[in-house]
């Protein structure tokens, strides 16, 4: 019963379909990123001093990895919708592949926050950014947040899976996403925070992604983020695939 | 050659189900034969749900047997998922996809290449009356369309068993009648349906063999008309001016031999079960008004789940607390 693959290209192409028809999800892949580099660029910009680099070099970075982690939200409420909605359900009555429900999304919200990214390189070439490195950093950089892009789309399934109902979910995922972008590396230098928030700002996976595709981008140092990054995500993934896999498979046997 | 399939489709013996403390579902037999309509007849929270997702192979059965088609369900999922379809109690239908396209995705989920993909979808829309609104977003469809679109997913596999559940519930009377229209074609090419509900006269319209339960157990079963005959026929309900006025009506009644089957205190409101047809009506109201019995308002209506209940437990059908878990 090996379908993932065929099963796993029509849900991909059903995810894909979404964000073309759907204005909220466009607007989440297009103006809102635009947003966050203008605003940032300028209402921070003038005050934030980053050493080594300009802000808006430091900040690109920052945005990037803070608009692919709200990729999480749009993974878990689409599929908390398809809960919801019992369009689940009728999946589980198919003789389907179910790990392809969370496969082919995951897949395409990934590919939707990397073109997110790319939106926000244009915007951002615009405002002041020059990115430095070679074509290796940044299919380094790009490789990097392709990853993390997955794994935090798996973790908004995850999430989906163990509170199905799209208004709590809203809720809970602002109180896990938020501060994990913005206790972060992704804005300020977190040496400048109060000791105990700044060794949980430099440590967790958001920040290992924002140092690491800066490195890869600036003339910054990378100090082990890259690796760390990686590690990050595949640890995600490791913890967070299982997981959805058992859980899937808990239905009907319970 | 032999032929293997069974002249009964659905064949459940004493399926139990309990979700922590909460019995939902306690020792349920249900047999359908081949091509006919069991419908489960029950109040919110009776288990009708929890029946048929234990049919369906979407929830673990704790004890009992159920075959589907001659499947185990419980030894096989895989092979029972392709003898059935299920229209759940949610619209399962993807608003952001076209109608086409719901049914393609679901044809080529349940295996068909994609030349039968299309083929099958444009002729499940044709049969349930979508074809014009084939390519437009399922979300801009009315709630009978839906349901409609729903009910061609279902039948995506040309599945040999229909679950239904609460097919109409929230439906306009014209979309009901739709819906019925539809599913007794199916039956008639076929197809065999178990449906829940919450109304009697769906079961009535429908259904070859009623399955009534409550609290997770099967109270009566029958036929319609057998069902009828223990509950009786139309009821007759009179309001009245007050308290007093309807301890006299309850008096005057009882003193014709009338049974009465109702009585609500707060409304003011008593009633009884007509045995002789219409003219009785006038009757009853005549002698009434003759005793002085002031007659505020008159209803006529047919048993309602909530009479069969009360004939058949003594109770009227429990606003349940336990809903969410059916």
């Amino acid at each position: 019963m090996s379908h993932v693959f065929g099963d796993t290209m029509l849900l991909f192409r059903r995810s894909v379909t979404h964000t073309f028809r759907s204005p909220e999800i466009l607007v989440g892949v297009t103006v809102s990123p635009i947003m966050f580099v203008l605003i940032f660029r300028y209402v921070f910009g003038g005050a934030i001093e980053i050493a080594g680099t300009s802000y808006v070099n430091f900040l690109m970075a920052g945005i990037f990895i803070q608009s692919i982690s709200f990729g999480a939200l749009t993974t878990a409420m689409s599929l908390a919708y398809d809960f919801e909605k019992g369009i689940v359900e009728r999946f589980f009555t198919l003789p389907m592949s179910r790990p392809a429900i969370v496969i082919g999304r995951t897949i395409a919200d990934a590919i939707r926050a990397i073109f997110s990214v790319f939106v926000m390189v244009i915007i951002g070439y615009i405002v002041g950014y020059r990115p430095v490195g070679g074509p290796l950093d940044y299919l380094a950089a790009l490789g990097v947040m392709v990853l993390f892009s997955f794994a935090i789309s798996w973790v908004g399934a995850l999430l989906a899976i163990f509170i199905p109902n799209p208004e709590a979910l809203q809720q809970l995922s602002f109180v896990i996403i938020l501060p994990l972008t913005f206790v972060s590396s992704a804005f300020v230098d977190p040496a400048t925070m109060p000791a105990g928030l700044q060794a949980f700002a430099e440590n967790q996976p958001v920040s290992q992604a924002v140092d690491a595709v800066r490195s890869l981008t600036t003339d910054l140092p990378a100090d082990g983020s890259i690796l760390n990054s990686i590690l990050w995500s595949i640890g995600i993934l490791v913890v967070a695939v299982p997981t959805v896999g058992w859980a899937f498979r808990r239905v009907g046997s319970r | 050659m032999t032929t293997v399939t069974s002249e009964t489709a659905i064949r459940a013996s004493g399926l139990t189900k309990s979700f922590g403390d909460v019995k939902a579902v306690v020792g349920v037999d249900i047999e359908v034969p081949r091509a006919t309509v069991t419908a489960i007849l029950g109040p919110n929270g009776a288990g009708k749900t929890t029946v048929v997702r234990m049919l369906t192979t979407l929830l673990k059965i704790d004890a009992g047997t159920a075959e589907v088609g001659g499947v185990n369900v419980a030894k096989d999922p895989n092979a029972a998922r392709l003898k059935i379809g299920l229209t759940g109690q949610d619209t399962a239908v993807d608003e952001l996809l076209t109608g086409r396209e719901n049914l393609i995705l679901i044809a080529r989920l349940t295996r068909l290449s994609k030349q039968e993909a299309i083929r099958r979808a444009d002729e499940l829309l044709t049969r349930f009356d979508l074809h014009e609104a084939a390519d437009r977003n399922a979300g801009t469809y009315s709630g009978g369309m839906r349901r409609r679109l729903d009910l061609a997913a279902s039948m995506i596999a040309d599945p040999e068993v229909l679950f239904l559940d609460e097919p109409t519930t929230g439906l306009d009377p014209r979309s009901r009648i739709d819906i019925w229209k539809k599913i007794e074609e199916l039956v008639a090419g076929g197809t065999t349906v178990l449906l829940t509900t919450q109304y009697l006269d769906e079961a009535d319209e429908l259904a070859d063999d009623i399955v009534v339960i409550d609290h997770g157990t099967v109270i009566a079963r029958g036929t319609s008309d057998e069902l009828k005959d223990r509950v009786g026929g139309q009821r007759l309900e009179f309001k009245v001016s007050g308290p007093e006025a309807l301890d006299h009506a309850a008096e005057k009644l009882e003193a014709q031999n009338v049974e009465i089957v109702g009585r609500d205190e707060r409304e003011h409101r008593i009633t009884v079960a007509l045995t002789e047809g219409a003219t009785q009506v006038a009757r009853l109201i005549d002698s009434l008004e003759f005793e002085g019995v002031k007659i505020e308002e008159v209803f006529v209506h047919r048993p309602t789940l909530d009479d069969v209940f009360l004939t058949l437990t003594g109770q009227h059908v429990a606003t349940d607390e336990e809903e969410s878990l059916s």
